[in-house]
């Protein structure tokens, strides 16, 4: 390997459009934190519901839990991606259809459909952690609760899911970091985000080098972000003196 | 709404097997491999050398960082005159392949070392330090002690892992390698029942990703963990 290393390339002009090749990594960037947050909402609400449907009494709403849990799981990301990139459009109604394939912009369309798929999938793996995060709370709280006269959902809102929610921090953590990295998948269906860049970055640049490790870092940057907040976040969450949520020092 | 044709599918047959075994070879290289390499990686963590505890840290941290994407294009576009410089492959073999093998292992051996040092860590210290007083040496007390009871504790977290190493194989997609998912988009575009078989595709991958689930809490019991 010769060491031609020119890392004033991202500051030269870009072969369209008036800027520079950083500029387009900056996209990219932001393309994948924007897809990134979308995705997680997606994936927290859809998570959550489902997680809370299989720690029911009832078995027929545990049985549709399972049977999300089993489906989204199970496919490999990049199948669900393409599924909904091929099938989703089409089974809107028609009118939406249309207005969904000619009046957005590829680039929104991709990002919409990213959005759906990658939130799906995690979200499969988030209601896991809250199933296992409500499992974890001792019965006792459950049954107090109940006891006290409190209605099933206000002891799921007011008791259990606070708690469960706090426990589940760090693994929480872990999907989102998961996530991050899963985000890079939604580049095969066309969204051009960070590893789109890097692609055409080598592609009309010629310097793989720099581009893959500049868009590598950016990765792992974001990463870092992300965890970072979340480390505040779960000491802020911690209750003193209770254990839930993490050791108390 | 769509009609369905499923005849493709049959017709295709022949060409899709290829393509499964091309998925089945990436990932039964990746996971034995990258088991070994990952058992190395977990025993170097807790070595009593700092450097090697660094550096088997700094390439876990660093693999488990960047997304599998990326790391598949980095071994496919970047480092494939080094693999052939360094595997004495000849200009002949198929790159892609040994490129994904390559990406694959690397970057499962980082998961799989994560798993078998939290193993290693779920052993009481108590059995490290009565081997000890046996008086076999370190590397004796690894092999013959703590590792085989390790990968006990550890069977169905790897069997997990192995599973999810399969889904992701699919991902070899990006570099354009025919693998069961490929093969299937391929044969979908040149004929114009892509939606067919990427459903069927989907359905394959369920079909044994949800039998080796089933068969991992089996195991589990069995284990009685």
């Amino acid at each position: 390997m010769q060491a031609n290393w020119n890392w004033g390339i991202f500051f030269e002009q870009a072969p369209f459009g008036n800027v520079t090749y950083l500029n387009w990594l900056i996209d990219g960037f932001l393309t994948t934190a924007a897809l990134f947050i979308c995705a997680w909402i997606v994936a927290f609400i859809i998570g959550s519901f489902f997680g809370i449907l299989r720690t029911l009494p009832n078995k027929f709403l545990r049985g549709v839990g399972a049977t999300y849990v089993a489906i989204f799981r199970n496919i490999p990301l990049i199948v669900q991606f393409f599924i909904w990139y091929l099938a989703a459009p089409d089974l809107l109604p028609r009118d939406l259809s249309v207005w969904f394939k000619a009046e957005l912009n590829p680039n929104a369309q991709f990002f919409i459909l990213s959005t759906c798929a990658l939130g799906l999938f995690t979200g499969a793996r988030v209601c896991e952690q809250v199933r296992s995060g409500i499992l974890a709370l001792s019965r006792g709280q459950r049954y107090a609760a109940l006891a006290l006269g409190l209605t099933l959902p206000q002891t799921y809102f007011h008791v259990l899911l606070p708690n469960a929610y706090r426990i589940i921090v760090p693994p929480l953590t872990s999907e989102m970091l998961n996530m991050v990295k899963n985000t890079a998948v939604a580049s095969t269906i066309g969204l051009v985000e960070l590893t789109s860049q890097a692609n055409r970055l080598l592609e009309f640049s010629g310097f793989a080098y720099e581009s893959f490790i500049a868009v590598t870092m950016a990765y792992v940057f974001l990463n870092f972000v992300v965890m970072r907040i979340m480390k505040v976040l779960e000491k802020k969450m911690r209750l003193p003196s209770t254990g839930i949520g993490g050791k108390n020092v | 709404m769509f009609d369905f044709d499923w005849s493709i599918i049959e017709q295709s047959l022949p060409l899709l097997s290829q393509g499964i075994m091309v998925t089945l070879k990436i990932t039964l290289t990746s996971i034995v491999l990258g088991m070994v390499i990952g058992t190395l990686l977990a025993v170097a963590r807790i070595s009593i050398y700092a450097p090697l505890r660094w550096l088997s840290a700094a390439y876990v941290n660093c693999f488990r960082s960047v997304p599998l994407v990326m790391v598949l294009l980095w071994f496919y576009l970047i480092v494939p005159q080094f693999l052939t410089k360094f595997l004495n492959l000849s200009p002949l073999t198929d790159i892609r392949l040994v490129s994904a093998m390559v990406a694959f292992t690397a970057f499962e051996a980082a998961y799989y070392a994560e798993i078998i040092r939290a193993g290693m860590n779920s052993v009481s210290k108590g059995q490290n330090y009565a081997a000890l007083a046996l008086g076999m040496t370190k590397s004796q007390t690894l092999i013959y002690v703590i590792l085989p009871q390790a990968f006990r504790v550890m069977t169905p977290l790897l069997l997990t892992q192995g599973v999810i190493l399969f889904q992701d194989t699919a991902l070899v997609y990006i570099i354009g390698l025919a693998d069961f998912f490929r093969t299937a988009t391929n044969i979908g575009k040149t004929t114009g029942y892509e939606i067919e078989m990427v459903l069927f595709a989907g359905a394959g991958y369920f079909v044994v990703c949800f039998c080796v689930s089933l068969a991992v809490t089996v195991v589990k019991k069995r284990l009685k963990l």
